[in-house]
């Protein structure tokens, strides 16, 4: 019987194995990425920003240009190559201490600007490669090695919404907010790449999505209890669905599937 | 000898980091200069890590052994990157439980301990570190096994019933050290 | 306080603590995380603060802000933190306010490694931020002299009101090794109330003004001339050295700061079993740099071999010391590869035979 072949390795990704830890999504995420790149037929020119995070050697999983940036300045980095090369799909990938923290500034200027860039916030609720500190995303009372007692919402404010605080800026933008945590919701995450990249590639705004990711590692959670403890402790927090697109003023989260 | 230095090596988790400093606060209770450094960096999240401790007479200089005069290895991994390392004349103690290769230096001591079977006859799955630990001291006298026996109950002391337990194993460890117990274990 | 046994960065951080410091704020960065983590646990059961910034650009300007309301503060990080750090470094050393910053150096440049190197010698000895200023610059061997220098550290940074920076390597940071606090320790310098602090204005001071800022550029000129005198007397005054051997015999002098010296005292009890003479130079200060006891000792050599983590930077201030009387010789490993006793010992040995005088 011939063999056809239904399933394989988007062109996109090169043929090394990751370093991520066992059960971490983010190899999950980036195989999303991939397979949105090579479905709109962009690999050939795009060119991704590492960060400096866990996904720091994001350069040697994707089969495209890379630049690495310094931590947290990959939106400046991405303003520089698209400045230069608006032909160029540029994204960059960047973890929530990364974004959210050094990098905040970075982010919201480069939305604000409405640099025609991707940016793929991948928010784990804690700094993984570093080994466990506190993010501006841990949940409350969460535990991280830089707040023993939990995060303490006193000392430590309450996590950053990232995607709420960018779709309030008044420059158009595509921003949503995804998850990777069960089969049903990676199509869904995809499915909010590939807009995020149709904006780029129309010329038409910045977008971004930020896509909940486990640290099991650093969580101190086996793999499969951390998907629920995503599931039961950063979806409450953290809405899932369109925040803001180029066309409407609307903020209104919109619902996940359809309508709810 | 005025400088033991022993490197000691396993998988994250086989506690090889715990037992490094063990020896190395049982050195320090001696009065003797002590240095325990860890294996940092990337290697870290392949699983492997390793220590180094050195207990000497004098001022310990270089924290970092070249080659030192003692390697412990709990694994497979571990054996061949120390293996070449350890000094001509050296110790070699090398966890048979799980490592079934024969050692190829014959310029070296080898103490044989089946370090996890013998903590799972003891019903201390975990404490194949402190056996191996043991016959490291048994084997050599970098410290005395008594002080390294005061060391382990205050170490554990938080939790009583490990302490018995790895005293045995310990104690295990350190008869087959001594050459007093061949290495044929029941379980 | 009996011994303990303590990592080189819990270690600094447990001095602090004892001199006094309840502040820290800082941004997590390898291979120096114990150091907050550390204060996170430790600062609130004595009634302290830890804060984790959301940058190392913050924590030095959080440190700027807690130093000028008088109060004594840390933070650490790790070379390209401390990169990011120097903004508010300048602005520390220009509006004269105490502070310590502890850098445990890893492989640069940019992003680099996570392991030791000591490539940051002259972003700590000549400035690294703008404008014509000096730290202090302290570079411990051991776990206990780190614990002793960041104790010092506090009462120099409030003496000379000048920013104090503790130079250490992964090493130091990661290793344990037995350490003592006394609790009978003095200052080591004299300490005066800190009436130039922004404590809120009662009207029975000057106002207290925090600031860099001079439009005068004869204003200015003086304000720079302040300071060069200051850093003057950090040269009179606080320099520090150890040596070993220099008071015997020998043909080869090595100067090494930080744990490499270590490594070269390891190397020196080899070669003196050898029957090679040969002795060690070890700055404690690396500004300011002790040039002359660096010169009397190399005076007394045939050659000087200095060792660093890096391709060579304090081999210029030896350089400077030494005159062209010696010549000067370098041995190096970079990217987080380590000097071993083995290649300082065959160096020095090339050299007490006359030979590898090419390099
Ligand atoms: C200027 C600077 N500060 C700090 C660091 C250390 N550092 C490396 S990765 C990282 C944060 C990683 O966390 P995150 O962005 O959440 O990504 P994750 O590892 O969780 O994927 C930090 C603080 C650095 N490399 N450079
Ligand atoms: S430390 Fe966390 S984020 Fe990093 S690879 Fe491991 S699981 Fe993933």
């Amino acid at each position: 019987m011939p063999e056809t072949l239904v399933f394989g390795k988007p062109t996109a990704l090169t043929e090394v194995p990751t370093h991520y830890c066992p059960g971490c999504t983010h190899g999950v995420i980036h195989r999303l990425v991939a397979e949105v790149l090579d479905e709109l037929d962009l690999t050939r020119r795009t060119v991704g920003i590492a960060p400096v995070g866990c996904s720091v050697l994001a350069y040697n999983y994707f089969a495209t240009d890379f630049h690495e940036a310094s931590h947290g300045r990959a939106p400046a980095v991405a303003t520089g190559i698209k400045r230069a090369r608006p032909d160029l799909i540029v994204f960059s990938y960047q973890g929530d201490g990364d974004l959210a923290s050094i990098g905040l500034s970075e982010v919201l200027h480069c939305a604000n600007r409405g640099e025609k860039v991707t940016v793929i916030f991948v928010n784990n609720a804690i700094y993984g490669m570093t080994g466990g500190q506190m993010a501006p995303t841990t949940m409350p009372g969460q535990v991280a090695t830089t707040c023993p007692l939990g995060r303490d919402v006193e000392q430590a404010g309450y996590p950053i919404r990232i995607a709420e605080l960018i779709s309030t800026l008044r420059t158009p933008a595509f921003v949503a907010r995804a998850s990777v945590h069960s089969p049903l919701h990676a199509v869904h995450a995809k499915e909010m790449i590939r807009r995020a990249f149709r904006c780029q590639k129309e010329g038409r705004c910045f977008s971004l999505v930020e896509v909940l990711s486990t640290c099991p590692t650093n969580w101190g959670i086996p793999p499969a209890e951390s998907l629920t403890w995503l599931e039961q402790h950063m979806l409450p927090y953290y809405p899932l669905g369109v925040f803001k697109t180029p066309e409407g003023p609307d903020r209104a989260p919109l619902p996940l599937f359809g309508g709810a | 000898m005025a400088q033991h230095d022993v490197v000691i090596a396993g998988f994250g988790g086989q506690g090889v980091l715990l037992v490094g400093k063990m020896l190395a606060y049982a050195g320090m209770r001696e009065n003797k200069e002590v240095s325990w450094f860890p294996s940092y960096g990337p290697e870290m999240r392949g699983g492997t890590c390793n220590c180094t401790v050195v207990i000497s007479d004098r001022p310990v200089g270089s924290p970092v052994v070249q080659h030192p005069s003692a390697i412990i290895v709990l694994n497979l991994p571990s054996l061949d990157k120390f293996e070449p390392l350890l000094r001509s004349g050296g110790l070699l103690c090398v966890n048979t439980s799980l490592i079934h290769r024969q050692p190829r230096r014959d310029d070296v001591r080898v103490v044989a301990v089946p370090a996890n079977d013998i903590a799972i006859e003891l019903h201390n799955p975990r404490g194949a570190n402190m056996v191996a630990l043991g016959a490291y001291v048994g084997s050599t006298g970098a410290v005395s096994e008594r002080v390294l026996e005061e060391v382990i109950q205050e170490t554990f002391a938080g939790k009583p019933g490990l302490v018995e337990a790895n005293l045995q194993a310990f104690r295990r460890g350190v008869a087959i050290g001594r050459g007093e117990s061949t290495q044929e274990v029941t379980a | 306080m009996a011994k303990k046994l303590m990592k080189g960065a819990e270690a600094m951080g447990e001095a602090a603590i004892q001199a006094g410091c309840r502040l820290f704020f800082g941004y997590p960065i390898t291979p120096q995380n114990e150091i907050p983590e550390y204060m996170s646990a430790r600062l609130p059961q004595v009634g302290g603060t830890f804060v984790q910034a959301e940058s190392e650009v913050a924590a030095s300007n959080m440190i700027y802000g807690a130093a000028g309301a008088g109060e004594r503060v840390l933070t650490s990080s790790s070379s390209p933190g401390i990169s990011l750090m120097m903004e508010g470094l300048s602005y520390i050393a220009g509006s004269e306010l105490p502070v310590v910053v502890i850098n445990i150096m890893r492989a640069g440049p940019g992003l680099g490694g996570i392991l030791p190197a000591q490539g940051d010698y002259f972003q700590a000895t000549k400035g690294g931020g703008h404008g014509d200023y000096r730290c202090l610059v302290l570079a411990p061997w051991s776990v206990q002299e780190a614990a002793d220098l960041v104790q010092d550290a506090f009462d120099l940074a409030d003496y000379y009101r000048n920013p104090v920076l503790i130079l250490g390597d992964g090493l130091i940071g990661q290793m344990m090794e037995p350490v003592e606090f006394k609790a009978d320790r003095r200052p080591c310098k004299p300490l005066a109330p800190k009436t130039w602090a922004s404590t809120g204005w009662k009207g029975d001071r000057p106002r207290a003004i925090i600031n860099s800022l001079f439009l005068d550029p004869e204003a200015l000129e003086r304000h720079n001339q302040k300071l060069a005198a200051k850093y003057a007397a950090m040269e009179r005054d606080e320099k520090r050295v150890a040596e070993v051997g220099t008071d015997g015999q020998y043909e080869v002098l090595v100067v090494a700061y930080g744990t490499v010296a270590r490594v070269v005292y390891t190397a020196l009890d080899d070669l003196r079993q050898a029957g090679v003479r040969a002795a060690m130079v070890r700055p404690v200060s690396l500004f300011p740099f002790p040039y002359e006891a660096v010169r009397r000792a190399a005076e007394k050599a045939k050659a000087v071999l200095v060792a660093e983590l890096s391709t060579g930077q304090m081999i210029e201030d030896v350089r400077l010391a030494v005159e062209g009387r010696v010549p000067v010789h370098f041995i190096g490993r970079q990217g987080g590869m380590l000097l071993t006793p083995e290649d300082i010992a065959a160096r020095v040995r090339e050299l007490a035979a006359g030979e590898g005088s090419h390099a």
